[in-house]
């Protein structure tokens, strides 16, 4: 059983709608025992760092998702705003602490030309690393996924799994142990995303 | 390759079934929004708009239940207008599966609205809907109309784009109404002029009639996406049809 941990931001039907596609059963949850205790995590969300990390600190799921993640070591995949919480803090409207479990922080794109249009919607490729190889196995080195954000990820390169440019390389996917995140949404980028779900799962399966 | 450009066929949704006017008269009817979802999401479609253009408020629960059934088919991403008054239809259109929604009348009764939506789900979800009419041909002049083309709201186009991105909206969908319906093409100067007034994606509508007048919304018009509807309901071109014109004239597109 996956669970989709729910903290009252954004789309959590697309990724459970992914997963009954791809055969998996999942839950979507905002109960700390059932997310601390979960086989696989995943953590969805679009919008505000600081709102969703309010959420998660309100809704007692920080002690929740410590437990399961760093304690038990169950995978975790974080999407959209869900790998920006991975971080240790977000600069959205000051700094704003976050689960701290990957080094880095959130910034906002900031670019010379004032012109290039914000936020960052459409399908961009990814450019898988060598780090990311179990992940895009059976996609090939550079791949098209949908992208909606305006902030993305800084951290050192070990933790890189996969770049995208646009207008400047930028982190669209990070992994610490059982830790992942995806910038991108695997869940609306139609087959390459329904694979790398799909991959995500089962490298993870086999290792648990 | 860079950011592509995006191809969004667009569904205007009636009680359930796919239609489409001419100048929002003479509605024909297209077909099931599932089985046209599907076809859209096979043909390789970046993007699917759905358009809720239902007049009675009971039939719009409708809407939901096909959201809901297209988003468990189809895994691009969703954006649904029509009908949006209030946070709660935003949050209803949003649990059923939508990822984004757009905004058209609300925004011109209470631009506040876009705020609120804005903050509280995210500027990546709000899209806002300009409907344009040319008013004033030297200089060019165009206005905000509403309730389908037929109101008008004396709100200058460019000026109500800047209000609107300022206030969180995260892409602009803009239709000339002067051309919606008529397959003549995209009013070109309409969208070059909004789209260099702004830095939010714009989104390109009405009037397209065949394919190349989908490459001149981006090289001319400077739009990020293009949204037509008629042209693929009726079988007369794919979406990879339009993906392989564009590819021939230099426009990344996803393939």
């Amino acid at each position: 059983m996956i669970t989709i941990v729910d903290y009252k931001m954004g789309n959590l039907r697309s990724v459970r709608n992914a997963l009954g596609f791809l055969g998996y059963e999942s839950r979507v949850s905002g109960n700390p025992d059932e997310i601390a205790d979960s086989k696989m995590l995943i953590l969805p969300g679009v919008g505000s760092f600081r709102e969703a990390m309010k959420n998660i600190r309100e809704t007692g799921l920080e002690e929740a998702l410590n437990e399961g993640v760093l304690n038990k070591k169950r995978p975790i995949l974080g999407i959209c705003l869900g790998m920006q919480l991975l971080a240790s803090e977000g600069t959205e409207d000051g700094i704003t602490k976050g689960l701290n479990w990957i080094p880095g922080t959130v910034q906002k794109f900031r670019f010379d030309d004032p012109w290039i249009r914000l936020p960052h919607v459409g399908f961009n490729a990814v450019h898988f690393k060598e780090t990311g190889r179990n992940l895009s196995e059976g996609l090939g080195e550079s791949v098209d996924f949908y992208f909606v954000h305006s902030y993305h990820f800084v951290c050192e390169d070990k933790y890189v799994t996969g770049e995208t440019d646009y207008h400047q390389l930028f982190v669209s996917s990070v992994k610490r142990n059982n830790i992942c995140g995806m910038q991108f949404h695997p869940e609306k980028s139609q087959c390459n995303g329904l694979k790398l779900l799909k991959n995500f799962i089962n490298t993870h399966l086999n290792h648990a | 390759m860079g950011l592509a450009k995006r191809i969004i066929p667009c569904l205007d949704v009636d009680a359930g079934r796919v239609v489409k006017g001419i100048n929002f008269i003479n509605i024909r009817d297209a077909g099931d929004p599932v089985e046209i979802a599907q076809r859209y999401d096979e043909q390789g479609a970046d993007e699917l708009a759905f358009l809720d253009i239902t007049a009675s408020s009971d039939a719009r629960d409708t809407l939901i239940h096909v959201v809901e059934e297209v988003a468990s088919q189809v895994f691009i991403p969703l954006t649904v207008g029509g009908g949006i008054r209030q946070m709660t239809d935003i949050r209803r259109l949003l649990n059923a599966g939508a990822d984004k929604v757009s905004i058209n009348t609300a925004a011109v009764f209470n631009p506040d609205f876009v705020n609120q939506a804005s903050e509280h789900f995210g500027s990546q979800c709000i899209v806002v809907a300009i409907d344009a009419k040319q008013t004033q041909i030297d200089p060019p002049r165009w206005e905000v109309f509403t309730h389908g083309g037929r109101k008008r709201t004396g709100l200058d186009a460019l000026e109500w784009a800047h209000n609107m991105v300022k206030r969180g909206a995260g892409e602009l969908l803009l239709t000339s109404m002067d051309r919606d319906g008529t397959r003549n093409g995209f009013d070109l100067t309409l969208t070059r002029t909004l789209s260099e007034a702004v830095n939010v994606p714009v989104i390109a509508s009405g009037g397209v009639g065949n394919l190349q007048h989908l490459v001149d919304g981006i090289l001319l018009g400077k739009a990020d996406a293009v949204l037509a509807a008629s042209i693929f309901h009726f079988g007369e071109y794919t979406i990879q049809q339009a993906k392989a014109a564009m590819a021939a004239q230099g426009i990344e597109v996803r393939l």
